[in-house]
């Protein structure tokens, strides 16, 4: 049974924790936080965290595949920035008590989720473009109003994560200014990227605001700070210039400008290949996650023989310290 | 308060290059600004541009297999660790390549040395070009390979191209770290448990075949030796055995791991009556438990003897492996003809 003074204090973290949600402050790991802010948060940067490092797949194949030393470059350093911020995610949510094997594990026996955008293939080196530009920036735009979270160390995670991100976004359209001014066979590898990857990117904000449960309560929270639909719209808008730009165009024939909104409109997403995709029916759902298991699996003997060398460390340095009978 | 706010999201795209990320920006020629580009008075160019080669050749090759790592270390430390070294490895092999045509005069740039050439045009060891069966594979080649290329790097500050001195002063800085990241680990799993002790032992013993390559100069080499280019492979070897055996007393690895490969770098020679006395001794030593089996992989490599004991990679003579490799590196670049990337 709590006593009485133990409730007053919890009503008093309860409206310390309101107070600084409404003044825009940020929650330290330290702080009282409700339970349910606590387990949304280790949802979402989970999720993350997985995704990061799930992401490395696609694109990570062909790293030594890449047409030049510069490009190899270019995405060894992208591929290795997203381990990276998977390493961060994993740090961040380990604030809130997690515990980043348990989580991995998690992930392995598909208990948490990692962003459906990595079950489509990179098929071919326009990929590799398309993704940086299209994908990267998608996680930008989601990104980018992270880095105001109520949650201080999710926060500080976003804001470098988000500056590597910008980074592998203008990476990736360079990749594909390059290409559209190369050979024909290179122009359309662009155009096929860009069709099999656009409307993908599109579901990367989630379902419709009328479709997602959790959302009022996440952005009264602080930790979400704009529906899906705005995203997404911020991210069409911010797209088709580009791809004009660029000089290749997107496969939605109701995409057009509409001067009332002062929004591009756009067409009808289809919402059951995204359920699909969730549901574990994407083309490479079984891949990544195989890939990942195995990666893992692999790995247990070298963890364990590190843990194992620690700790014969950690006996001979306390023998040492308690010095040798006199 | 932060400054990035929701509407320009596109704002921080104009930022400058970070500098870790110099394959975008300029950082790659930087590296060489204000170094002296002109050829050394009478130096072959030939051989200078062979020398270039190889040291590039070693770099890209064991970049190459480090890259096939990519999201499957065993942990995410390791994960950046090894991406770091693969991409410090690349920029060395970039800027050596280029240097190679430069020299030759040939009009060869890093990517046609890199993606058209031929198996036999590869002038790297064979030691950098050999797959790994698991991580204590990895990190017993990874650290063999970077004691090995920093003894070379160090010296080579002093080479009398001063391109070849600028990359290594650069190098042997990084190849440092990748040294003591390495040994690091060698330690790590030979103290660790039974199975990752043999598990590393069988990594070493599986390079046996190959190290004594690393000691023993080609024509070329010594040339560029003699021209004050190139390092004196007699004087790396005795500091790479020194590196070695520190480290493998540190966890009481007899040095017989390496097999035929110590009796290389121990300048014992001899080989054929010696394998024998030296697989029963790694017998002996660690030949009980789960060690056996990382025991009888080793005697099956020094077995291999035979098969791999002649040729070397400095001749362009290759491992099977790198016909794999190659295939990898090279077939979207050749597919593709008068593309630009
Ligand atoms: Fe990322
Ligand atoms: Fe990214």
């Amino acid at each position: 049974m709590p006593t009485s003074n133990e409730i007053d204090c919890g009503f008093e973290a309860q409206d310390s924790f309101d107070a600084a949600i409404e003044d825009h402050k940020r929650i330290e790991p330290r702080d009282w936080m409700p339970e349910g802010y606590r387990k949304t948060l280790v949802r979402q940067i989970a999720q993350h965290a997985h995704s990061e490092i799930i992401g490395m797949q696609p694109e990570g194949y062909w790293i030594t595949r890449a047409p030049s030393l510069r490009r190899k470059a270019i995405l060894l350093a992208k591929v290795q920035d997203e381990a990276g911020h998977g390493m961060y995610l994993y740090s961040a949510v380990e604030t809130l008590g997690a515990d980043r094997a348990e989580l991995t594990r998690k992930l392995i026996d598909g208990t948490q989720k990692y962003s459906s955008i990595f079950n489509y293939p990179a098929l071919s080196y326009a990929d590799v473009g398309v993704i940086g530009w299209l994908v990267d920036g998608a996680a930008i735009c989601n990104q980018v109003p992270l880095c105001r979270s109520s949650y201080g160390p999710y926060a500080r995670a976003m804001i470098r994560i988000c500056k590597e991100e910008s980074f592998h976004q203008r990476q990736g359209y360079e990749l594909l200014m390059t290409m559209m001014s190369g050979t024909q066979a290179q122009r359309d590898m662009v155009a096929d990227a860009t069709n099999r990857w656009w409307w993908p990117s599109l579901m990367m904000f989630g379902p419709p605001d009328g479709e997602s449960p959790n959302s009022a309560q996440s952005m009264r929270w602080g930790i979400k700070r704009h529906t899906n639909d705005e995203l997404r719209q911020r991210f069409v808008d911010m797209c088709v210039p580009q791809a004009e730009a660029l000089g290749v165009s997107l496969p939605d024939p109701d995409l057009r400008w509409n001067p009332e909104r002062g929004h591009y409109d756009f067409g009808a997403i289809d919402w059951e290949e995204f359920r699909q995709v969730v549901a574990g029916n994407g083309p490479c759902n079984l891949e990544r996650l195989r890939n990942r298991k195995k990666a893992h699996e692999e790995g247990a003997w070298v963890r364990d023989a590190a843990m194992a060398y620690e700790k014969k460390r950690a006996g001979a340095a306390s023998v040492a310290t308690s010095g040798p009978p006199r | 308060m932060i400054a990035m706010g929701f509407d320009n999201v596109y704002e921080s795209i104009g930022e400058d290059n970070d500098d870790r990320h110099w394959a975008f920006g300029t950082g790659f020629s930087e590296t060489l600004s204000g170094v002296e580009q002109s050829l050394p008075i009478g130096i072959d160019v030939n051989d200078l541009a062979a020398y270039c080669l190889m040291l590039g050749d070693d770099a890209l090759v064991m970049s190459h297999r480090l890259q096939e790592w990519v999201a499957r270390a065993p942990e995410l430390e390791e994960e950046t660790a090894l991406a770091n070294i693969a991409l410090d490895l690349l920029g060395q092999a970039r800027l050596l390549l280029t240097r190679a045509g430069v020299v030759a005069g040939s009009g060869m740039t890093e990517d046609t040395y890199a993606f058209f050439r031929d198996e036999n045009e590869f002038l790297n060891v064979r030691l950098a070009e050999l797959t790994d069966a698991d991580f204590g594979a990895l990190m017993a080649r990874l650290f063999v390979f970077s004691s090995w290329r920093l003894a070379i790097l160090k010296r080579l500050r002093a080479s009398k191209d001063q391109v070849v001195a600028a990359v290594a002063s650069k190098g042997a800085k990084e190849i440092t770290y990748h040294r003591d990241y390495a040994a690091q680990w060698v330690v790590r799993l030979a103290d660790g448990t039974d199975e990752s002790r043999s598990r590393i032992v069988a990594g070493l013993c599986a390079l046996s075949p190959f190290i004594s390559e690393l000691f023993t100069a080609s024509a070329v080499e010594q040339r560029m030796l003699y021209a004050g280019v190139a390092a004196d492979l007699a004087d790396v070897r005795t500091e790479v055995v020194g590196v070695l055996l520190e480290v493998f007393s540190e966890v009481e690895l007899e040095p017989q791991v390496l097999g035929a490969g110590y009796c290389a770098l121990s300048a014992r020679g001899g080989l054929g009556g010696e394998l024998d006395s030296i697989r029963s001794q790694m017998m002996g030593e660690h030949g009980s438990g789960s060690g056996r089996e990382g025991i009888l992989m080793g005697a099956i490599a020094l077995a291999e003897m035979g098969e791999h004991g002649s040729g070397s990679g400095r001749e362009g003579i290759h491992t099977k492996a790198m016909v794999e490799l190659l295939g990898d590196l090279q077939s979207l670049a050749r597919s593709y003809p008068g593309a630009t990337w």
